[in-house]
């Protein structure tokens, strides 16, 4: 049969194009379309970049059977150009098995025509999208802060409400397991201060003055900062997490439909834990960070143990030490409340967890470093 | 008959904890396969010891001819384009929008245009049953029941050869899980695929599955046919098949057909 067909049919054919997947005869008075090999995902760019080349003015024969295999990117490809053919010419499409047919129809059955259109934003949107939702947040805020003081008083009127255990749990995760890193970050800005300073101070002749320097900036300011900036990083970003998995997995929503306020179960543990803590922690990063200091004091300008000491005990009064363990509390009220509320502002996506831990630990930062600003202020306008 | 998948002497254990214990089975081309157990039997972790999520203890896992346990990292990869899965909740990526999931194994491993791929990402959506509105939706918009719906759409994206479904009508209504059913029957003839899955639904066992073994006290209990299952006496297959609600539909499915 087939070489007949070419016996005949090639006096009259125009021009032949042969592909691995098409084959496409044109003759005087209609057009033969061969299907041949796997019509599958993986070929189809190849078949659709041939067809495209078709544009025909004829009555079309379509053959399907050397077709060896298809799925159904290949039947919607054909589809298509099916469709498009048919607008201008009349198509037959034979030698199609039973499977392609059955597989046609199901396409068919599932071809969407409609294109939704997609809506694309200025720059002016997003200008306004990010002070409304950021205003928006502040909102949440304020409602979150509400809902934490009340909390907090209840305990007073509901001691039975104090979650004990959590809050010891949280004073050993935030607290006892960051000993470590604060000991070294303190130890080394310890030393470093007392050595950048050193070479400054002994080309006055002031070696011993490093002491009331380093007493006072350490116990006052240096201690406290480095204290929440690693407490920010570790134990913030940590609430936000633990809080926003919660979140997720609709544990939270669990809790509250069994009556159990996520404020007294989750909140105000971490915070009263973290309020316990951190001036615990400034008082151990007080004594490492001058004992750091000590040591680049005794490197550098061969002052011994002993005499630092003697001359801390003279200068360094009680109150620097005790201004820098008062903030202690309030930087952990501040770190801990935005670590919890910007876990509870995570959403159902799990973009939204890092969002929300990346901005926990920068708001914590900065809103601990502009605390500590404010103390400054208020306690030298005081005269302290 | 080809085997699609061999499963020879697999343990399994955590611990002191044994799940498998020398569990064999063989899922033969162009077959619907059911793995059924009672809860904590160990359905999802033979599933997942089939897909390369977890190594077994010990024992051998072929697919498609692959020996899982030295396989190379080419063939793995190749062996990853070949099967599409949906897993017990969706999985779906949160971040991508429905149609940017189905769409997503098309864009990195096909050179086919963006056009052509909104096409066939549509027509799966609506092959699932899908309203095509969904496709913009992302995951935290959808119910349950779509959400099944978009992972099979994802998981049928590139036309596996070979489809592993966990749980696949679990959490769909009646009516939406017989033409899930459909939906699967109408694939494994139109383009010759394998699927295994892993299912309670006593009427797609019943309807749809052509054979399946069944996992418990650590063994497969039976495999084969329904009626080679239904021999078994193990009791876990007597409290399962032999009672009052599974003969009904065993009746109304031996009914339709």
């Amino acid at each position: 049969m087939r070489i007949i067909h070419y016996f005949t049919g090639f006096l009259d054919i125009i021009s032949l194009m042969n592909t691995p997947y098409l084959r496409i005869e044109e003759h005087l008075d209609q057009i033969n379309i061969y299907s041949m090999g796997e019509w599958t995902l993986y070929n189809e760019p190849d078949i659709h970049k041939i067809l495209q080349k078709i544009s025909p003015d004829k009555p079309i024969t379509w053959d399907f059977s050397e077709m060896e295999n298809f799925d159904t990117s290949g039947i919607l490809l054909f589809m298509i150009y099916y469709e498009k053919f048919k607008a201008c010419c009349k198509v037959r499409v034979v030698g199609y098995s039973k499977e392609q047919e059955r597989m046609y129809h199901l396409l068919l059955k599932n071809r969407v025509k409609e294109l939704v259109p997609v809506q694309t934003e200025g720059h002016l949107y997003h200008i306004g999208k990010f002070v409304v939702s950021g205003y928006e947040e502040f909102l949440k805020f304020l409602d979150f802060t509400g809902y934490l003081f009340v909390a907090f008083l209840r305990y007073f009127t509901h001691p039975a409400n104090i979650r004990y255990k959590e809050i010891i749990y949280h004073i050993e995760r935030s607290g006892l397991n960051a000993l470590l890193i604060i000991s070294l970050t303190s130890f080394l800005v310890g030393m470093v201060i007392s050595y950048q300073s050193a070479v400054e101070l002994a080309r006055f002749g002031a070696d011993i003055f490093i002491v009331d320097l380093a007493g006072v900036s350490i116990t006052r300011e240096l201690a406290p900062l480095i204290t929440a900036i690693v407490v920010a990083g570790r134990s913030g970003s940590a609430y936000t997490a633990q809080i926003g998995a919660m979140k997720i997995t609709e544990e939270i929503s669990a809790m509250r439909t069994m009556g159990f306020d996520p404020y007294y179960f989750l909140v105000l543990p971490r915070m009263l834990a973290l309020m316990i803590a951190m001036p615990l922690l400034i008082f151990f990063a007080d004594i490492l960070g001058i004992m750091g200091s000590m040591f680049a004091a005794s490197l550098e300008l061969n002052i011994s143990y002993t005499q630092f000491l003697d001359r801390l005990q003279e200068v360094l009064s009680v109150k620097h030490f005790w201004i820098g363990i008062i903030k202690g509390p309030f930087f952990a009220i501040l770190i801990a409340m935005i670590g919890c509320f910007r876990g509870l502002q995570v959403t159902d996506d799990t973009e939204s967890i890092g969002y929300q831990t990346t901005a926990s630990v920068v708001n914590s930062i900065f809103f601990v470093i502009f605390c500590d600003a404010f103390f400054s202020i208020i306690l030298t306008e005081w005269g302290i | 008959m080809e085997k699609i998948i061999e499963v020879r002497d697999i343990v399994t254990s955590f611990g002191s904890t044994i799940i498998h214990d020398k569990v064999n089975l063989t899922v033969e081309k162009n077959n619907i396969y059911g793995i059924l157990g009672e809860s904590g039997s160990g359905k999802t972790l033979l599933m997942k010891e089939m897909i390369m999520l977890l190594k077994p203890t010990a024992g051998e896992v072929w697919v498609l001819g692959h020996k899982l346990s030295d396989i190379r990292y080419q063939d793995a990869q190749s062996l990853r384009h070949q099967w599409g899965i949906l897993f017990q909740f969706g999985a779906l990526f949160t971040s991508l929008t429905v149609a940017e999931n189905i769409e997503l194994q098309l864009k990195e491993y096909t050179s086919i245009s963006k056009k052509m791929r909104d096409i066939i990402v549509k027509t799966k959506i609506s092959m699932v049953g899908l309203p095509s509105r969904a496709g913009g939706l992302y995951p935290s918009a959808l119910s349950g029941g779509m959400i099944k719906r978009a992972a099979l759409a994802r998981a049928l994206a590139i036309d596996p050869k070979l489809l592993f479904l966990d749980e696949p009508t679990s959490g769909l209504d009646p009516i939406g899980a017989r033409n899930f059913d459909a939906l699967i029957v109408e694939l494994r003839e139109l383009l010759g695929i394998t699927v295994v899955m892993i299912t309670h639904d006593l009427e797609s066992i019943y309807s749809i599955v052509d054979r399946f073994s069944v996992l418990a006290d650590k063994h497969v209990v039976a495999e084969g046919s329904l009626e080679n299952v239904l021999q078994s006496n193990h009791p876990f297959v007597e409290r399962f098949f032999k009672n009052n609600y599974s003969e009904k539909i065993k009746m109304r499915v031996d009914g339709n057909v």
